[in-house]
């Protein structure tokens, strides 16, 4: 109630009161927590380091030039693999998660407890990023482009599943009905409604995944996965700035490439 | 043909959708099926092919009772069942031939049908149709390409390359215009007594439920209050299935004003 | 099958010429055999590490979240402030960011310049932001929190500029008409439409910045990631087992109530 009387007066004010101390607890609580978080975070810094950070940034900013460009052909030698990386990664990750998609919708399962297993994989796999995934693999397969591969299809699955299996619940049920109507079977069914409907969701999620897995699939090398984030870690470690830039600008110009593969692939596929 | 006796559906949630229904509908007969919306009409075509599973009541189709058929023995009689809805229900990128052939699917066995073959007397027929029903130049168009009407002669001809017996038919004008609605009905009509089918039409539109058809069936809260010749359907059998108004003061447009007066509930 | 019969139908294939579609088929067979020749499986090290498989797996059996319980919970709490602080700090930078962003109400060069700004930083995957953080900052939360604030100054300045560009034009000129002054029109005309979006994509990135609060933290930028990097160091797999699932846990907790709060917004 934004206008009171007061008197004899009718005033017009924005925010009734209760609306307004509501809003004040709310900014209020939210500094509180701001402040409790800035005071623990500097609680943990060196604040001597810090200082001394103009100090290094001009360091190995200074360090990266000239930039060696000889050190190109290394790393589109090793952007080959990352790329590789990606595509494989999605390729597992699709085979794995049209299956599971089908078995986690809730329309298409043809069992709660199925359902519920197959929510479960797709929770664990998208709830750990593909780094972490890459941490555990390594320790199985030893360090390796083949690692990377399996973390980056690992997480894929979950994103895919999760992203294909709600595309599945929102279908036009109208055809399905109208391919029921005619005798089909479940599985008829699902070769002539179904997948015509997903197909162009399905193809622009995936190139949409296989985006992301370029870029996840640039610093997997990081921990052991191999690839282009092998060489930045190395060079890094070997304070080769001159080196280092020449990987960062040609993962940039990567990730922009494939971002504009990607929206072209999706904008004709819809 | 099709004999309904005390067909009851309740939703889990919601009012009775239909309260024991009983039909006879005889072979070679088009019936269209009037009421005002929520009056249980789709519930009603959707029984018998149970695409909706009925609470209660039975329904004999040819001699079998549709209400305990198993899953496979539904298939079998869905196929002598086609079906035409108000939305077209096509497969949108799907071509026109494939949704037309998807009328066989359930003559045919997975792995043919997931690779397009037909038998070559079906393929035959599915074009006949298409000629019949004025697609010829479209076989490889995709479904989402064509117009309203055009999809829904799409429609048709997927219900009638599956040699039905019996057509159900949901609002198969709603969605278009009046000139085009005619020219949709007048094929299906057509269609129908020239295979000696029989036919249940759910309409809105009581003009052309009158124009088209020889027998009216009033539905209202789910029970049938009119049951008819489209001649006798007067201001009283009006008013009793789609409640008071004043029915002498028809414009001129053929469409009454029996979409505003809605559910009367 | 009769092809003489003029009634033949068959589906038209994807691709017209037999040619072209061999050479298709069969380019992508030889890319995908020298692929996976080159990632160099090396049977015998996996048959050696499945051994381990079966240690991590049965580690998930018997998550042990006690004996390392202080360093989890100190990582925990390490995520939480870093998630908070970041989003808070992202969000302040990012609004006047957006607003220079934005193409309908910024002039050119204001455009082009914050433009610039934020495709820079976006295309900064964030594990690299973290690692040159550190090297700046040494190893801590504090290089963590910078790296998402950056990070999240990108996510938060791209679509709140779009959602910007997407305001009703009429009302823009509305206010214009009335002789209002440039932050007039965004106080009245721009930040009412844009309000709750600014809230909704807000709490959004903040289960983000949480969730790469886990990850960072394997480059030293403080967190719970760094204390499962710790764990694996030391293949203490019951103890990582226990880490993973805590994560686990808290994303899970962390999307729910973001997707909770953003329903109750609209």
């Amino acid at each position: 109630m934004p206008l009171t009387e007061k008197d004899g007066l009718i005033q017009w004010t924005r925010k009734s009161r209760s609306e307004r101390i509501r809003e004040h607890l709310i900014w209020v609580g939210a500094a509180f927590l701001f402040v409790l978080a800035a005071r623990y975070i500097s609680g943990q810094t060196i604040w001597i380091f810090v200082l001394d950070a103009p100090r290094q940034a001009q360091d190995f900013i200074s360090r990266m030039f000239p930039p060696d460009v000889r050190y190109f052909n290394r790393a589109i030698g090793a952007l080959w693999d990352t790329i590789n990386i990606a595509v494989f990664g999605t390729l597992i990750a699709i085979v794995f998660s049209i299956p599971i998609a089908i078995l986690a919708a809730k329309n298409t399962t043809p069992h709660p407890t199925l359902r519920a297993m197959a929510l479960a994989v797709i929770v664990g796999s998208r709830s750990v990023n593909s780094l972490i995934w890459a941490l555990l693999i390594v320790q199985i397969t030893g360090p390796g482009l083949f690692a990377g591969v399996l973390a980056i299809g690992i997480r894929s699955v979950g994103m895919i599943s999760k992203l294909l299996y709600e595309s599945i619940e929102e279908i036009n049920r109208e055809p399905i009905e109208a391919t029921l109507a005619t005798g089909a079977s479940r599985a008829q069914t699902f070769v002539y409604a179904y997948i015509p409907q997903l197909m162009p969701i399905f193809v622009g999620i995936t190139v949409y995944r296989w985006e992301i897995n370029i870029r996840e699939s640039t610093i997997i090398g990081i921990v052991g996965g191999g690839g282009i984030g092998f060489l930045l870690n190395s060079a890094i470690n070997r304070l080769a700035w001159n080196q280092a830039v020449v990987i960062l600008i040609t993962i940039l110009a990567t990730v922009i490439v494939a971002e504009w593969v990607s929206a072209k692939v999706r904008a004709k596929v819809t | 043909m099709v004999k309904i006796h005390g067909l009851i559906k309740e939703y889990p949630k919601g009012p009775q959708a239909l309260k024991g229904v009983d039909l006879t509908v005889g072979d070679g007969q088009i019936v269209a099926l009037i009421g005002p919306s929520g009056a249980g009409k789709s519930t009603l075509i959707r029984c018998i092919n149970r695409l909706i599973d009925p609470t209660e009541g039975s329904i004999e189709f040819n001699g079998t009772e549709m209400t305990s058929l198993s899953t496979r023995a539904l298939r079998t009689s869905r196929r002598t069942i086609g079906m035409i809805f108000q939305e077209y229900a096509l497969v949108e990128r799907l071509s026109v031939m494939e949704n037309v052939l998807s009328g066989q699917l359930g003559y045919v066995g997975f792995w043919k049908s997931a690779r397009r073959q037909f038998p070559q007397d079906v393929v035959e027929n599915a074009l006949k149709l298409l000629k019949r029903v004025g697609l010829s130049e479209y076989v490889d168009t995709r479904a989402d390409a064509l117009s309203g009407g055009q999809r829904q002669r799409v429609g048709i001809a997927r219900a009638l390359v599956q040699q039905p017996q019996l057509l159900l038919v949901d609002e198969p004008t709603a969605s278009l215009d009046p000139k085009t609605a005619r020219q949709i009905m007048r094929l299906i009509v057509e269609l129908v007594r020239e295979r000696s089918l029989s036919a249940i039409i759910n309409i809105h539109d009581v003009q052309l439920a009158k124009m088209f058809t020889e027998r009216i069936v009033g539905l209202r809260d789910g029970v049938i209050v009119y049951d008819g010749a489209p001649a006798d359907l007067d201001h009283a059998a009006l008013t009793a299935i789609y409640g008071e108004e004043d029915w002498e003061a028809d414009t001129d447009s053929g469409e009454p004003a029996a979409a505003e007066v809605g559910s009367g509930e | 099958m009769s092809n003489q019969t003029q009634a033949a139908w068959s589906k038209p294939p994807l691709i017209k010429s037999p040619v072209l579609r061999y050479l298709v088929v069969a380019g992508v067979l030889v890319y995908i055999v020298t692929a996976v020749l080159s990632f160099g499986i090396n049977p015998a090290r996996i048959a050696r590490g499945l051994g381990r498989a079966g240690e991590i797996f049965g580690a998930f059996l018997r998550p042990d979240f006690i004996s390392r319980g202080p360093q989890i919970w100190e990582g925990v709490i390490e995520s939480i402030a870093m998630t908070v602080g970041a989003t808070a700090v992202g969000v302040l930078i990012s609004i006047p960011l957006s607003l220079g962003a934005a193409s309908n109400i910024s002039p050119l060069p204001v455009y082009l310049l914050c433009r610039a700004f934020l495709v820079t930083i976006r295309s900064l995957h964030v594990v690299v932001l973290a690692i040159l953080f550190v090297i700046m900052l040494g190893f801590g939360p504090f290089a963590g929190a910078l790296t998402l604030v950056l990070n999240s100054v990108g996510f938060i300045g791209k679509l709140l500029s779009e959602e910007i560009e997407n305001i009703d034009d009429e009302s823009l000129e509305a206010v214009r008409a009335t002789g209002a002054t440039w932050s007039q029109v965004v106080v009245f005309s721009v930040w009412p439409q844009v309000v709750t979006r600014v809230i909704g994509i807000s709490i959004y990135r903040m289960d983000i910045n949480f969730r790469q609060s886990t990850v960072i933290g394997l480059v030293g930028a403080g967190g719970i990631g760094a204390v499962l990097d710790t764990a694996m160091g030391r293949y203490d797999y019951n103890t990582a087992a226990g880490i993973l699932i805590v994560i686990i846990g808290l994303v899970l907790g962390g999307e729910y109530l973001s997707s909770a709060i953003r329903r109750r917004l609209t």
